[in-house]
């Protein structure tokens, strides 16, 4: 998506990523939402921007931070952390200390609690307002920003909002680029100590992987033995529809824009 | 007319004594046409065995022993079935659990009421100290139920600052409600924007720590909220057993919605009125989205075309006139009418939508499968016997172009009566 207008000089962005989880494999990955973070920075005209990861450095979350490289890319701050840390005063202190003009962060980690809550906390300690379930990125002028937030159904709603801001993208945003083997593999690691918090009630809670859940049974709360035997052994549906035979066009027709008004799907 | 019931003792004598010449009369006319048992005079149970049952339609007769001719000749008032559940009123309730429902399309939705169910839970649990559940409903709303949903407050905020999109001033009026009453729990659906989005700015702003998608919470006396919950982490792959926070955001199908009380369901309003906070987030309002750009399964009205469409342009400006995506059968993608990625059923793409209008379509099962969840389904086909107008909640039967004619002509004229009359 080209943006239409022309953006300010050098506005600076900052994309949050993280280590994912392949849903099946359960490998390391770059995560999709983030992925879909800097695809839409770099769809961004005259935009300089950088990738920030906090947390722990290994092998594989090497392999993974590297799949963001491969999207064109040379260097990526990294700050480090512990395993089972609190990342959030690490982060806030860089975002304090760049102060970039858009920061860009997915919805929610695949890893760890996944509570979601990290670009809210940010957007509270900075003072900054924030966005959530973003789209697009329409244009940039003049310290506001115009951007198209998803909203269930395919359907798009335009906001306003003055910079700085920290944006979380939703899945409708467009779909990541491939990431190049070579960028990848060239791409630098700018690492950085930050300030270390250890998160002790997560360590305290009991994690296991999901189980699936009961599904709810339908529970009939009748007064009478009759209307239970009923409920149990009645068919699934009746499919007790309404067929118009034998009617002009245009009969038929109006009891279709009926149908139509009734339910609110004419514009 | 009152509801109370009137007795003529001259009439039930006659009802009772069948010797009487007007006896077969006065049953028909007391609605008691079967009445085949009645009180005696000597308090015992008279039984006619000839008025049992009636006569079926081969001349045979039969008696129906299931229960259903009971109940016709009753004659008493009947009460709805929403005012014979007891009421419950907490006059003065212990502590408060505020919940947040995210009343999609203006009313309670399912995930709101099984999150209430959760509240009641959490209100009921010691019967000496009760809670009352605060409901907080922004802008105009459609729903008139409150109270059957288990609500015992409601604080209905509508005015101008909190419509449309505008999460700043709705978190200043939470905040407001959380320091004019404390509740013990704050519940919020973990939808996509309205609950999810909301709950988190709460707990950043209050400094706590929500515990998110939770979709189970059972009492744990060991626990300092005496709860314990367990809830999903890591895009969904992860179990956390927690102590359920002050703050929750929990998943639909987190309880049973409430169904056997009635609650009061009393307004409240805030102390203050909500500040005037300079909101940094400007509504710019929905934009028109062109229908074929929105994916298929997530399309909200769908026209579909089959085999027995014939008039193709006419399909696609009929589509355009009423703002609809396109699908279609396998058979009209097979024969080159339209693309692949357009094809609904099993083995094209699983819908969603609330309206389908199936158009010259005639329901392979493979078809049916994909438009299972659809609320709505329209048919408009030539054959009556097919299998597409037994799932149809609207079928009409005739000529597909002239219909779709007749019905882009109508939503012209009224979109002109509309212009005119603006």
């Amino acid at each position: 998506m080209q943006p239409e207008s022309a953006m300010t000089p050098g506005l600076e962005v900052t994309v949050l990523v993280s280590v994912g989880r392949h849903p099946l494999t359960g490998r390391a990955r770059r995560a999709d939402q983030d992925a879909r973070g800097v695809e839409l920075a770099r769809s961004l005209a005259n935009a300089q921007v950088r990738l920030l990861h906090a947390g722990m450095r290994d092998e594989s979350s090497e392999a993974a931070l590297r799949g963001y490289l491969g999207m064109g890319f040379t260097e990526l701050s990294l700050l480090e952390q512990p395993e089972g840390a609190d990342v959030l005063p690490a982060l806030a202190e860089a975002l304090d200390a760049m102060s970039p003009h858009l920061v860009i962060a997915g919805e929610r980690a695949e890893r760890g609690e996944g509570s979601g809550l990290l670009p809210y906390l940010l957007a509270e300690r900075l003072g900054w307002p924030l966005v959530s379930g973003l789209a697009a990125v329409e244009s940039v002028e003049e310290g506001m920003a115009t951007l198209l937030q998803a909203l269930p159904r395919g359907q798009r709603r335009r906001l306003k909002v003055r910079l700085p801001v920290i944006v979380t993208v939703d899945d409708a945003a467009p779909a990541p680029r491939q990431s190049a083997y070579g960028p990848a593999r060239r791409g630098a690691f700018e690492t950085a100590a930050g300030p270390v918090s250890d998160d002790e009630q997560w360590a305290a809670w009991q994690v296991q992987p999901a189980r699936q859940r009961p599904k709810r049974l339908k529970i009939v709360k009748a007064a009478s033995a009759r209307d239970r035997f009923k409920a149990a052994a009645a068919k699934a549906e009746g499919g007790s529809g309404q067929v118009l035979t034998d009617v002009t066009p245009t009969q038929g027709a109006e009891a279709i824009l009926t149908l139509l008004r009734e339910e609110d799907v004419l514009r | 007319m009152s509801d109370l019931p009137r007795r003529d003792p001259r009439q039930e004598w006659i009802a009772r004594n069948r010797l009487h010449p007007r006896h077969a009369e006065v049953l028909l006319a007391t609605g008691q046409g079967a009445a085949s048992e009645w009180w005696g005079p000597g308090g015992l149970v008279r039984r006619n065995p000839h008025a049992v049952g009636f006569v079926g339609p081969n001349g045979v007769k039969r008696i129906d022993r299931s229960g259903t001719q009971q109940g016709a000749g009753g004659g008493g008032a009947t009460t709805p079935a929403a005012e014979r559940k007891p009421l419950v009123e907490i006059e003065a309730p212990a502590f408060m659990v505020a919940v947040v429902p995210d009343m999609a399309g203006g009313r309670l939705s399912g995930h709101d009421r099984d999150l209430l169910g959760l509240a009641r839970q959490l209100a009921d649990a010691d019967p000496a100290a009760r809670g009352a559940v605060v409901a907080v409903v922004f802008g105009p709303h459609k729903e008139a139920n409150f109270g059957e949903a288990g609500i015992d407050r409601l604080l209905h905020l509508d005015s101008p600052e909190v419509a449309g999109y505008a999460p700043e001033a709705r978190l200043g009026a939470l905040i407001m409600a959380e320091e004019s009453w404390v509740p013990r729990h704050w519940l919020l659906p973990d939808s996509k924007l309205d609950g999810g989005e909301l709950g988190r700015r709460l707990a950043a702003r209050l400094g706590e720590r929500p515990a998110t998608g939770v979709w189970q919470a059972e009492a744990d006396a060991e626990v300092a909220t005496g709860w314990h919950c367990t809830a999903r982490g890591a895009a969904g792959s992860l179990d956390i057993r927690r102590p359920l926070p002050r703050l929750a955001l929990a998943l639909a199908e987190c309880a049973e919605p409430v169904s056997e009380t009635r609650h009061a369901a009393a307004e409240l309003a805030l102390p203050q009125p909500l500040p005037s906070t300079l909101s940094r987030i400007q509504d710019l309002g929905q934009v028109s989205v062109d229908p074929s750009g929105v994916a298929l399964s997530e399309a909200e009205f769908i026209l579909s075309a089959g085999n027995g469409v014939k008039d193709w342009p006419g399909f696609h400006h009929a589509a355009e006139v009423l703002g609809a995506t396109e699908g279609a059968s396998r058979v009209a993608v097979d024969d080159g009418f339209m693309a692949r990625d357009r094809q609904v059923g099993a083995t094209g793409t699983w819908v969603t939508a609330r309206v389908y209008v199936a158009v010259g379509i005639s329901g392979a099962i493979q078809h049916l499968q994909g438009i299972q969840t659809c609320d709505k389904v329209v048919a408009i086909n030539m054959d009556p016997g097919c299998d597409m107008i037994k799932r149809a909640d609207l079928a009409v039967i005739g000529d597909s172009t002239q219909i779709l004619e007749a019905l882009v002509t109508l939503v012209a004229q009224a979109r002109e009566e509309k212009r005119d009359a603006a």
